[in-house]
């Protein structure tokens, strides 16, 4: 908990910084472990309660850790008037995670997001900082062997 | 140096905006970068790279303009810089095969300004994006930058800034439109202080990016723009809120806070006339409802953004209960044009009730997609047709939605309507925050309204009964519509429900929420029957109620349908007929975009 402490000394203790302190602290554990958080409610002097209910109630931020590689894949409305669905439902039978899940390895979690501003390119997914545009379901397969996605062994390329 | 420095004729600009990013530009800079520093051992000529950004044209991109003359080359590689630096900007020779090709001409153009995308356009909000290195302040004061805060400072009252504004007719971009010259009259006339500006960096519209770009182009425009209200409603502080997810954002917003600051534009006694002001970036936490602007205010405070009823405004009461004015980022960017030009100027442009310009991100089954600026009132054919470039393919225009999950959708029955914010509501759409997402007939719309609906159901913040409980229940009947299990009743109920929605919300999320349903009720009416009463959905969309085929007598067995499929649905030999095992068919697509010959079909109704 030595990066809670650090990233709470950056902050006054006003209550206008807790958004800041929470998603900072997300940034760096990928989700708000309760020691964390039990820090913060001592630094601020606020109820648990309240914490939580930033917690569930702001998208960036999550109770539940996350896996190595955070796949995003966007559903914002150009992206889905493209096809965005398919790229989820082939996430999901590739690896067998819904968005909000995580594989049970911790290698990957699936989000959706709203508009990754590149709608140009859509279907558009993110893994972790790389973009990937134009997907397809059969890239979305290329893609996640490139990161040794889970069940992908059993499924043989064709050419 | 000097002497190299004078010989400077030449300028590359790389568009490193998202899109382009994403098709690896950053490499292209720095490769052009490095390459040309190369160079400067032995030749005399030391052009400028510069990261802008986004053209506009971000499905052509990575774009590289050479100024000054103006070559534009689109779909740029990494394999393409020595070329680029050998030919064109040492030899000036232009690379054809780099040039764009401008469909509507039907073909190539040396520089985008010939072509139809940008012929129609006018810049006032994204003046200077894909023309300045958003990072260097003095790109933006060479193009004007901070002259009008210079001009408020030293010439004009508090007053004259909001009766210039006033004059000018704008209206803000955020979506309601509400004009902004009022806004800042009602707060400059409240006397208890502190006072609050507020920038709406938000844009949680799904499938909108105009804000962002604007944010991460020209982080200056927008710095100003708030620094001109400031000093007009005698406001010290300001606070921009940025989703979390727009890192670029951020980091260029952060950046130019700084420069300016350094330059004495920010901070204490700003030019010696005695005004000081300094600004906060605040990172959204990812919830659509804070764009509302009391949830936004809200969540500034730290608190759970949660929407509170308005009948005291924002003016008045806003954050921390001081006075507060809150603009869209668009708003504050064509502020500093207004005082420079004059609301005359301004007023000129534009429509009766909505004067000046919008920015569009005009996307989905369209050709040109990417941002666009045009002046209010200019038709949904020409943005769509001549800007736009038509439809992509060979598919057939079916509507285009705008205004977001607020917004409706808009038949081709109405595409000669002048788009602005009064002829949008009075056809049910909205202007909102200037997502235009065309359609075709692969889309199917019913599945449209619910994706817009379970959108919202996950958005609300369920204060509200009507909006937590109405948005789900709508949402439940559109589902069972796309799944073949709609009831004829349904499209009453629908509309029922709407009604109440929309009356009893407190904040603008219920108030529109049933805005997609209703309007794709009135204008696609047949598609709902066609989903209710045939088990069909003519678009081919919503997976229980199609069925993809291969018509045996078109199919010449090539097998790249095959290739396509990711559930090996497909079988056949090469040289005979293909088919489809509908037991093993995801229903994706794609066999069907690949087929050259047209074979693959889609078969609506096969649910029965
Ligand atoms: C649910 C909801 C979401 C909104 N989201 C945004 C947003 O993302 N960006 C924005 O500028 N305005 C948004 N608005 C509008 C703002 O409440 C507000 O009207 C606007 O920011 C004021 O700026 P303007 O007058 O310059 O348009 C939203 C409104 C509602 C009801
Ligand atoms: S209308 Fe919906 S989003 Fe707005 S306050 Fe009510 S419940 Fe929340
Ligand atoms: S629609 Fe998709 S899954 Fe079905 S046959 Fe065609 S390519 Fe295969
Ligand atoms: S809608 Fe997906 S990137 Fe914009
Ligand atoms: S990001 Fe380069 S043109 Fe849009």
């Amino acid at each position: 908990m030595f990066y809670t402490k650090t990233i709470l000394n950056k902050y006054p203790k006003e209550q206008r910084y807790l958004l800041a302190v929470l998603q900072d602290i997300q940034k760096k554990y990928n989700y708000l472990p309760r020691g964390a958080l039990i820090m913060v409610q001592e630094y601020f002097d606020v109820p648990l309660s309240k914490l939580y209910s930033m917690a569930t109630f702001y998208k960036a931020l999550s109770l539940k850790p996350k896996g190595k590689y955070i796949i995003r894949v966007c559903d914002g409305t150009a992206c889905h008037i493209r096809g965005s669905a398919l790229i989820i439902d082939e996430i999901h039978r590739l690896l067998n995670i819904l968005p909000g899940d995580t594989t049970e390895d911790g290698n990957f979690s699936l989000e959706t997001v709203n508009c990754l501003g590149s709608c140009a390119l859509a279907p558009v997914m993110v893994i972790n900082d790389k973009y990937y545009g134009n997907v397809t379901p059969a890239l979305v397969r290329r893609i996640l062997k490139e990161y040794g996605g889970v069940n992908c062994e059993h499924i043989q390329e064709k050419g | 140096m000097n002497i190299f420095k004078r010989k400077v004729k030449k300028t590359v600009l790389v568009c490193c905006g998202t899109g382009c990013l994403a098709n690896n530009s950053f490499e292209i800079y720095k490769g052009l970068k490095k390459k040309i520093e190369d160079l400067a051992v032995n030749v005399k000529v030391r052009p400028v790279v510069k990261a802008t950004g986004c053209n506009g044209l971000c499905e052509k991109g990575p774009i590289v303009t050479i100024l000054p003359d103006d070559v534009f080359y689109c779909g740029v590689k990494v394999t393409d810089v020595d070329e680029i630096v050998e030919n064109t900007v040492l030899n000036n020779k232009v690379i054809e095969r780099l040039l764009y090709f401008d469909s509507a001409k039907g073909k190539k153009v040396r520089s985008h300004k010939q072509s139809e995308f940008y012929r129609k356009q006018l810049k006032i909000a994204l003046r200077n994006i894909g023309q300045i290195d958003p990072g260097n302040i003095d790109d933006y004061i060479e193009r004007g930058g901070y002259s009008a805060l210079r001009k408020v400072l030293f010439k004009m009252s508090p007053k004259g800034v909001i009766s210039e504004v006033e004059r000018s007719g704008l209206r803000g971009r955020g979506g309601a439109g509400f004009p902004a010259g009022l806004k800042w009259r009602q707060c400059a006339e409240m006397d208890n202080f502190p006072k609050y500006v507020v920038c709406n960096g938000d844009e949680g519209d799904p499938g909108a990016f105009m804000d962002r770009s604007i944010m991460e182009g020209d982080p200056h425009s927008i710095l100003e723009g708030i620094l001109i209200g400031a000093y007009a409603v005698g406001s010290e502080k300001g606070f921009i809120y940025i989703r979390d997810e727009y890192s670029l954002a951020i980091k260029n917003m952060t950046k130019a806070i700084e420069k300016a600051a350094e330059r004495g534009f920010l901070g204490q006694n700003i030019m010696g006339k005695g005004f000081s002001f300094d600004i906060e970036i605040v990172r959204g936490g990812g919830a659509f409802v804070c764009g509302e602007s009391t949830a936004l205010m809200a969540s500034i405070e730290g608190r759970v953004g949660e929407p509170r009823i308005k009948y005291i405004h924002s003016t008045e009461k806003g954050l921390w209960g001081q006075p507060t004015v809150l603009n869209n980022v668009e708003t504050w960017a064509n502020i500093p044009v207004i005082i420079n030009k004059g609301a005359g100027w301004f007023s000129r442009i534009g429509s009766k009730g909505s004067r000046g310009t919008k920015v569009f991100s005009l996307v989905g089954k369209v050709r040109n997609t990417g941002l666009i600026e045009v002046p209010m009132g200019i038709t949904l054919r020409e943005i769509i047709f001549d800007i736009g470039g038509g439809i992509i393919g060979s598919g057939k225009f079916k509507a285009v939605q705008t205004g977001g999950p607020s917004g409706g959708c808009i038949p081709e029955s109405l595409l000669g309507l002048g788009v602005d914010f009064d002829s949008l509501n009075e056809v049910g759409a909205m202007m909102g925050s200037g997502g235009m997402i065309v359609m075709d007939e692969n889309t199917c719309m019913v599945e449209v309204a619910r994706y817009y609906l379970k959108f919202l159901s996950e958005e609300s913040c369920g204060k509200c009964i009507p909006c937590r409980e109405g948005i789900k229940r709508m949402l439940e009947i559109l589902e069972d519509m796309c799944t073949g299990k709609g009831r004829e009743e349904d499209i009453e109920l629908l509309l029922e429900i709407s009604e109440t929605v929309k009356e009893a919300s407190l904040c603008g999320l219920g108030k529109t929420a049933p805005n997609p349903v209703i309007t794709t009720i009135k204008y696609f009416r047949d598609e709902y029957l066609a989903h209710i009463k045939d088990r069909r959905c003519p678009a081919g969309i919503c997976r229980e109620l199609t069925v993809y085929y291969i018509d045996r007598d078109v199919c010449r067995g090539c097998g790249l349908c095959r290739k396509g499929c990711p559930t090996e649905a497909i079988s056949g030999e090469i040289g005979s007929r293909f088919t489809i095992d509908t037991s093993k068919c995801i229903k994706c697509g794609s066999c069907k975009e690949i087929c050259r010959l047209n074979a693959v079909k889609v078969l609506g109704g096969a649910a029965e």
